[in-house]
């Protein structure tokens, strides 16, 4: 594509400038072409600052895949399929991401599980049903929360929420549903302080201002004529946001979601401080567990040879594992689009 | 005065203070192990007071101390799990034991106070396995007939990064059950059946600390920083055994240092009456033939001035500090193999 022309954003100044340029002892074609020049080069500028961006992501696949090497080799595909992870075999250690990907898995989804009901709620709160005066400290509130560092939450579920999930919400879980069958398993004893479930909400609380922020914002945009003229034909409040807000809105509720979900999936320091850092797989949500990110972290410094490989390994997973996410939000997105506008 | 007269000035200064300053003081790093972290941290300050020269340590863990030594970032390496002659001799590096301290097993039980619970390699052992579930099992009810403990599950807590303290640990552990050994073995990181993963000594004591009901293992000066409950050990000869520095010096005192290679020593499970099973030495590891000849001097200075003079700061801490005759061994290795400029 060549350089879009020089143009000025409305026909009046154009006219205006043309005018004094005629009456200015300046050669035209001279301030033209140098116009011209600082406009290509402002598009080549912006152009190459675009293209870094995929240099800088294919750099980083190209040396994962370099760094993961030789665990490719090692482990082939098994290494998605191997719940051990035992680096102090010798010669060769076996090792396997199932465990880190259940519990990255586990956690993103009962994370948002809590965070995009609460949310979303808050956010028709703030934009349907809050008085004004209460609007703007709330959306801060929010907002802040979003500022805080992950380190923070993860002493604050460490020394805080932990104790007290442990203490008195788990066992609550774990009466309630002994003896169900797959509920009985799913929230099997003994209570734990670091474990899957106290990560998942330490997450939730975590991606909630993403979720909240971009909701209220986008709940925001829609027309007051369609709420106005739902509202005139009798519907409840429940009823607009339901028939209007929402389906008005869906695109942007789900961006949001989505790059909460892209936190919660890659979210390190809180959740290695609050999950456990085991690999077993027991299937109780409230047994410890770990997460990719947070295997790399606690094991990386001290890992050399085929396991430090295979932590590089875990991390293209990762990367694989978010972008499928990502892209299957956008099909899905796409398919919802099409089926609204058919 | 413009910006760029002021940049100059401060050029010009930054001349002619810096080579006077890196003249006087210079900075030793070394990066490694945590387990000694305390008591080189109390040498350094005592040293920069008396010498003006600092020490600049991380403690990254042993595995990352090995990793920036063979990288060379760094002027040594600390490490609790010694390297065999064979790992040194490939590198060029030499290997000296520092100082020697003792791992404790720490527990968090309502209303129990340090040495009252006693405790036998075996059923730690079943403990880390995963094997004795809950503090009342009758093992432990063996071992402790007039204690009251609670009917509760234990949490076991562990390390989550590669450690020379878990390499010690694991190795006594592999020791007295055969269990241990044929499902878990030793290493600076192993595949623990059950339990939580905490990130160093500090971060085990914090969630030992934290976590009612749950058992630990730490470096002995961090269960004492931390007020932490420990328990005593029944050791080789089957004698009952609190950890105390009387009793780290005798399992330490049962090693021979002399016969073996490289100062390859795990001290873990030594023979005697009166001995601590769970003793390790922490290593320094240091090129023979050093990139920066300077700082591998004044690293070798800072190491004769803790053996002669940080004796009594290391058993204050707890630490064992080495046997003059050791000392004399370590510093005719570094006149031999140690190449100065």
């Amino acid at each position: 594509m060549s350089p879009s022309p020089f143009v000025f954003p409305c026909g009046a100044r154009l006219v205006n400038i043309e005018t004094r340029m005629k009456s200015l002892p300046v050669d035209r074609a001279r301030a033209l072409a140098a116009f011209r020049l600082g406009d290509a080069s402002f598009y080549w500028l912006t152009r190459i600052c675009a293209l870094v961006v995929l240099c800088i992501l294919g750099g980083i696949i190209l040396s994962l895949m370099i760094g993961a090497w030789p665990a490719i080799q090692t482990f082939g595909f098994d290494f998605l399929v191997t719940r051990r992870w035992a680096p102090q075999l010798e010669p060769t250690p076996v090792l396997g991401a199932l465990g880190p990907i259940y519990g990255t898995l586990v956690t993103s989804a009962l994370a948002m599980l809590v965070a995009v009901p609460v949310g979303i709620g808050i956010a028709i709160f703030l934009s349907e049903l809050c008085p004004p005066a209460l609007r703007r400290p709330v959306g801060i509130a929010i907002e802040l929360l979003a500022g805080i560092p992950s380190i923070i939450y993860g002493m604050w579920g460490f020394f805080v929420l932990a104790p007290f999930m442990t203490d008195h919400v788990q066992p609550l879980f774990i009466d309630l549903f002994d003896g169900v069958p797959v509920l009985g398993a799913i929230f099997a004893g003994p209570p734990s302080y670091l474990s899957l479930f106290n990560a998942s909400l330490v997450l939730a609380i975590m991606v909630l201002p993403f979720i909240t922020a971009i909701s209220r914002d986008v709940f925001m945009s829609v027309p007051p004529m369609l709420k106005e003229s739902a509202y005139g034909l009798g519907c409840t409040t429940w009823e607009v946001v339901r028939n209007v807000v929402i389906p008005y809105t869906r695109t942007g509720v789900i961006g949001g979601i989505m790059l909460a979900l892209g936190r919660a999936l890659g979210e390190t320091m809180a959740v290695t401080f609050i999950i456990g850092n085991s690999f077993q797989i027991s299937g109780s949500i409230f047994a410890p567990g770990t997460t990719i990110s947070a295997a790399i972290a606690s094991e990386f410094a001290e890992a050399s040879g085929v396991h430090q490989s295979a932590l590089i390994l875990l991390g293209l997973l990762l990367f694989v594992l978010t972008f499928i996410v990502l892209a299957s939000a956008r099909l899905m997105l796409a398919r919802l689009e099409r089926k609204a506008g058919a | 005065m413009d910006l760029s007269t002021i940049f100059r000035a401060a050029c010009v200064a930054a001349l002619t203070i810096l080579p006077s300053v890196s003249a006087q003081a210079v900075d030793i790093t070394g990066a490694g192990a945590t387990f000694p972290f305390p008591v080189y941290s109390k040498w350094a300050d005592a040293y920069k007071t008396q010498t003006g020269n600092g020490l600049n340590y991380q403690s990254i863990g042993s595995g990352a101390g090995i990793k920036q030594i063979q990288a060379k970032t760094v002027t040594f390496g600390a490490s609790d799990a010694p390297l065999t002659a064979a790992q040194l001799s490939k590198d060029g590096l030499a290997q000296w034991p520092m100082v020697m301290g003792a791992i404790v097993a720490v527990v968090n039980i309502e209303g129990l106070k340090s040495n009252e619970l006693v405790l036998d390699g075996r059923v730690l052992a079943d403990i880390y396995l995963g094997a004795i579930k809950k503090w009342d099992d009758a093992a432990i009810k063996k071992l402790n007939p007039d204690l009251k403990l609670p009917s509760a599950a234990i949490t076991v807590v562990r390390r989550s990064d590669g450690s020379g303290t878990t390499f010690n640990f694991t190795d006594y552990l592999a020791k007295v059950s055969a269990d241990w050994k044929s499902k878990v073995g030793s290493g600076t990181a192993v595949e623990w059946p059950v339990g939580v993963g905490a990130k160093g000594n500090e971060g085990v004591a914090g969630n030992v600390a934290q976590t009612k009901n749950s058992i630990g293992y730490v470096e002995y000066a961090y269960a004492k920083q931390n007020n932490l409950t420990y328990a005593a050990l029944v050791n080789a000869a089957g004698k009952t055994i609190k950890p105390t520095i009387t009793s780290f010096q005798a399992a330490a005192a049962n090693a021979d240092w002399a016969n073996a290679p490289g100062f390859y020593q795990i001290l873990t499970n030594q023979p005697g009456e009166a001995s601590w099973p769970i003793t390790a030495a922490t290593f320094i590891l240091m090129y023979k033939q050093p990139v920066d000849a300077d700082a591998s001097n004044e690293a070798l200075k800072f190491f004769a001035w803790a053996y002669e003079q940080g004796g009594k700061m290391a058993e204050e801490l707890d630490y064992i500090p080495m046997p003059e005759s050791v000392v004399k061994l370590i510093k005719d290795s570094w006149a031999k193999d140690i190449a100065s400029k």
